[in-house]
């Protein structure tokens, strides 16, 4: 029993240590870059796809005996695809600011990579439970991520952090760059240089660790790698 | 007229794609290192866009709406997109091998390309009619095209240049990237200037 605890403990920690979805696996970078312009849409896109991964998590998992092998992309989609309407109806209902805040970032849930690509990967072939704390460390992993990209460019692009929950919806802390913030980093530009930052710091820390830097994962951590490849091998036959 | 043509510049040059809307960004990063399989990449994306918008405008004006099912619409449009891409896929096989033999690789790659679904949930979002959704949707490929063609060649020059050690592969990619998106910010208020 306590072997088990261990490893469901391993399932859950190796998301936001050593396979961090974001900046070891290079999954789910879209969203990460469009929604981390302040911490309070990160954080909510976080908790957001967290909610979905960890529910399509279970649910192809307890489906997996019953998903022919041949339809299960599809099959999987739809389940995700379920899981993501519920969830923006009740962001919808409950904090729609939070919905204008992720526009059309939160229906884009359905095709983060990070999704698909923990259920052909792990949810397809492993127990429930196993599957569930998968989907939990792997959802911290990425909220985690975000909250550090959010951080920094609300930070350095407005000088300050402004969460509506908090605070009566002012500046938690009064504006340190006066009133030039560096404006480029809430800007597109400033998305891919702090992500680029972050990812040499994730590889600089790896290999402190002994482990390899973060590959440009062209298509190996693809959730549709073996798909597309196949098609790749077929037109070379040809 | 001039609508439609400042929806095509706005969606290739102000609002671009993949450098400010951040959609697409994992084959403009993965498969980028070569002109040709980028442009081949965007031709693709462009391509599936189009037919997408085409399929998925209808069925969500007359069946979707009509039926107040708007709250369907992620799990249509996605499927929907799944399925038209292997149709397209099985069409150009049988029917077209020179161009299947140029696009097909990219093409299972693309169901998951958050460009396709992103066009299509915001031309609803924008409330475009049929031919504005079009005009839209063909900036943003086009725009899309651009994007990867370019960064082809930025990625190309990196190849042969000088990288500190712990910047080499993915982070310098990405600071590329960011200079890249940075001279699209230059045609801010482009459009509007020109066609006031």
């Amino acid at each position: 029993m306590a072997e088990n605890k261990r490893s469901l403990f391993k399932e859950f920690s190796k998301g936001f240590i050593d396979e961090n979805p974001v900046l070891r696996l290079v999954l789910g970078t879209c969203p990460t870059l469009a929604v981390s312009t302040s911490v309070e849409s990160a954080v909510g896109m976080g908790i957001a796809a967290s909610i979905v991964l960890i529910c399509s998590n279970i649910a192809i998992s307890a489906l997996r005996k019953l998903i022919p092998s041949k339809v299960r992309i599809p099959a999987y989609i739809v389940i995700i695809a379920s899981f993501v309407t519920v969830v923006q109806m009740l962001v919808n209902a409950f904090v729609p600011t939070l919905n204008e805040q992720l526009g059309v970032y939160l229906p884009l849930i359905v095709v983060n990579c990070i999704i698909l690509g923990r259920a052909e990967a792990f949810a397809g072939k492993n127990n429930v439970l196993a599957s569930a704390f998968d989907g939990l460390g792997m959802g911290v992993g990425f909220t985690t991520a975000l909250f550090c990209m959010g951080f920094i460019r609300e930070f350095l692009g407005t000088g300050t952090i402004t969460i509506s929950l908090l605070n009566g919806g002012n500046a938690l802390f009064p504006a340190v760059f006066g009133d030039n913030p560096m404006t480029i980093f809430i800007l597109a530009p400033g998305g891919f240089f702090v992500f680029g930052m972050l990812i040499a710091l994730a590889n600089f820390i790896a290999e402190k660790k002994g482990k390899k830097a973060a590959q440009l994962h062209s298509c190996k951590a693809c959730p549709m790698f073996e798909t597309c490849t196949s098609g790749e091998k077929e037109a070379e036959e040809k | 007229m001039k609508w439609y043509l400042s929806l095509v510049l706005a969606a290739i040059l102000t609002n671009n794609f993949v450098l400010s809307k951040f959609l697409g960004i994992c084959p403009f990063l993965g498969v980028s290192k070569q002109l040709k399989t980028a442009s081949g990449m965007g031709i693709a994306v462009t391509f599936v866009m189009l037919m997408a918008t085409a399929v998925t405008f209808p069925i969500n004006k007359y069946l979707l709406e009509q039926f107040n099912l708007e709250y369907l619409q992620t799990i249509v449009f996605i499927l929907v997109i799944a399925a038209l891409v292997q149709l397209i896929e099985i069409a150009l096989k049988k029917y077209m091998p020179p161009l299947y033999n140029a696009l097909g690789i990219y093409l299972p790659l693309i169901t998951t390309n958050c460009a396709v679904l992103g066009v299509v949930v915001l031309n609803v979002e924008e409330g475009y009619n049929f031919a504005g959704a079009l005009a839209n949707t063909f900036g943003a490929g086009i725009g899309f095209l651009l994007a990867m063609v370019m960064f082809a060649g930025v990625r190309e020059r990196m190849e042969s240049s000088d990288i500190p050690e712990r910047l080499k592969g993915l982070p310098i990619t990405l600071v590329a990237a960011s200079l890249t998106s940075m001279s699209f910010l230059g045609f801010t208020g482009v459009v509007e200037g020109m066609l006031g």
